[in-house]
């Protein structure tokens, strides 16, 4: 018989308990069986990593770190995720006092316009490589876009369970997919506790409950992408919106991880997280200086941050406290004021949870947490399209006008005697 | 108070297969205490060694997250049921 050239086949990775230590075979399952904590992948530790050449001579998507995803072989789905524009921003750095300011602008993320496409990406390869048939999640929004949209295109059939009160961007840009939806009366937090009783019941893949071992570990790939895109080297600070936590611990272990492959060298950066102050139960975890959270019934139009009971919310406060960092919680007022001012400062248009990370930076900045010599990265993780009501009575309505130079001229002479507006 | 406990199939394993149990008390820390003495197995996988409640494992009475009910000081009624969900991530 003739050699075949094939690549392994996709498998995933064993798992570890992180809170004590106990290691079981790769599963669909997110809990420990000894204490309930949650399992993480094992990476095997003296695997052969590559080199920065190598990486970036990879193709632009998060599969360029694939020794740091937690699969064996070649992912099979989602393979053009992920690589998104670090955006400078100088209009920002002077808003803020610091030496720069960047934005890592995931509101271009592929296919659905968030940072979750990535940890759908190492979602739906989980499914794949436990020959799950069916994915599905608790989302505030821009989860269940990126699940319904990775399932469309991977052939997989999504159920996908959303408070019944989100923006109309959040539902229809889940349903057009073809995904099925189910808006559930209460908050996130009811969603997710069904979410729970609903994979325990039926065995599906829900990319958040029972594959979210696998499915966190894509958000390390924001970390990576920075240090490359900054030219191999890190940031001093980030700021990073807040709802279930992961993305502030998954940060630190990208950069960790890139500081011990010897890819990047000096000082990991200071995590900053920012949330709506009508649900900020991480950034009171770190003011108070406490060990357990506190859960809050979630009031604020950041609804793809209002998660009162987040479950990495301890994981995120350590990050921060352990880095150096900080958080801070801002108004919806003064969130959708993020929203203008990111707009204006750099192009780039965030939903509401981009406008709390930009306006929890100028908090930040104003509580004099940054110095002059600062090099700021900003994740602003979904489109601002997406959250269009947010901002819909807080921008200057157009004027409506005949075809005619006359009304231009009359609109021209009116800007010149109120230029400031 | 007779209560129904529902527990995830992960702890099953700790049960001989049972995923509801029924439990006796005036609060959830007594039926958790209740059921604890009836399976060892169990008991350390509920609650910690002074008898607190994990960071990790949340409780729902009748579907409300029990923190918002005073925690194991919530009292319970004959026929409420209490289910056990590790905690979860958000997105």
């Amino acid at each position: 018989m003739p050699a075949t050239i094939a690549s392994p086949p996709l498998t995933a990775r064993p798992l570890r308990c992180r809170s004590c230590g106990t290691e079981r075979a790769a599963a669909p399952t997110a809990i420990c069986q000894e204490c309930l904590g949650p399992l993480e992948p094992v990476y095997e530790p003296g695997r052969p990593l590559p080199d920065r050449e190598t990486i970036a001579g990879r193709a632009p998507s998060l599969w360029r770190y694939k020794e740091w995803l937690p699969f064996d072989g070649d992912p099979v789905w989602s393979l053009d995720t992920g690589f998104t524009p670090l955006v400078d921003a100088p209009a920002l750095a002077r808003r803020f006092g610091v030496a720069r300011v960047w934005v890592k602008n995931d509101t271009v993320s592929h296919p659905s316009l968030s940072f979750k496409d990535r940890v759908v990406a190492a979602a739906i390869n989980a499914a794949a490589a436990f020959g799950l048939d069916t994915i599905g999640c608790a989302s505030t929004g821009n989860l269940a876009n990126a699940v319904a949209a990775h399932a469309a295109r991977a052939g997989l059939k999504a159920w996908i369970f959303i408070p019944d009160e989100l923006e109309a961007g959040k539902v229809i840009g889940t349903s057009v997919y073809g995904a099925r939806l189910v808006r559930v009366r209460g908050t996130y937090d009811d969603v997710n506790r069904l979410c729970a009783q609903v994979a325990d019941r039926f065995g599906w893949g829900f990319a958040n409950v029972n594959l979210r071992s696998y499915y966190g570990e894509g958000s390390k790939t924001v970390a990576y992408e920075i240090a490359e895109q900054l030219g191999w080297r890190l940031p001093t600070a980030v700021v990073a919106p807040m709802a279930g936590g992961s993305l502030l611990s998954k940060l630190r272990k990208g950069f960790g991880e890139f500081l011990e492959a010897k890819l990047v060298h000096g000082r990991p950066p200071r995590l900053y997280g920012a949330q709506a102050a009508g649900c900020a139960p991480i950034v009171r975890l770190v003011e108070r200086g406490a060990d357990a959270i506190a859960p809050e019934v979630p009031q604020t139009i950041c609804r793809s941050l209002a998660i009162g009971n987040p479950a990495d919310g301890v994981f995120a406060a350590r990050a921060m406290r352990e880095t150096g960092g900080w958080a801070a919680a801002v108004s919806d007022s003064e969130l959708v004021e993020g929203i203008r001012f990111l707009a204006q400062d750099t192009g780039v248009f965030a939903e509401t949870a981009g406008g709390v990370t930009a306006a929890g930076a100028l908090a930040l900045a104003r509580a004099g947490r940054f110095d002059a010599q600062d090099e700021v990265v900003l994740c602003i993780t979904g489109h601002g399209l997406k959250t269009v009501e947010a901002v819909h009575g807080a921008v200057p309505e157009a004027p409506v006008i005949a075809p005619r130079l006359r009304e231009v001229t009359t609109l021209v002479e009116e800007e010149r005697t109120w230029p400031s507006r | 108070m007779a209560i129904t406990l529902n527990l995830p199939s992960v702890l099953a394993a700790h049960t001989g297969g049972a995923r509801t149990i029924e439990a006796t008390g005036r609060t959830l820390g007594e039926a958790v205490a209740d059921v604890a003495a009836r399976y060892p197995a169990l008991a350390p996988r509920l609650r910690d060694k002074e008898g607190k409640p994990y960071p990790f494992v949340n409780f729902y009475l009748n579907d409300e997250d029990v923190r918002f009910r005073g925690g194991f000081a919530a009292p319970v009624q004959d026929g409420d049921e209490v289910t056990v969900i590790p905690a979860i991530a958000g997105g």
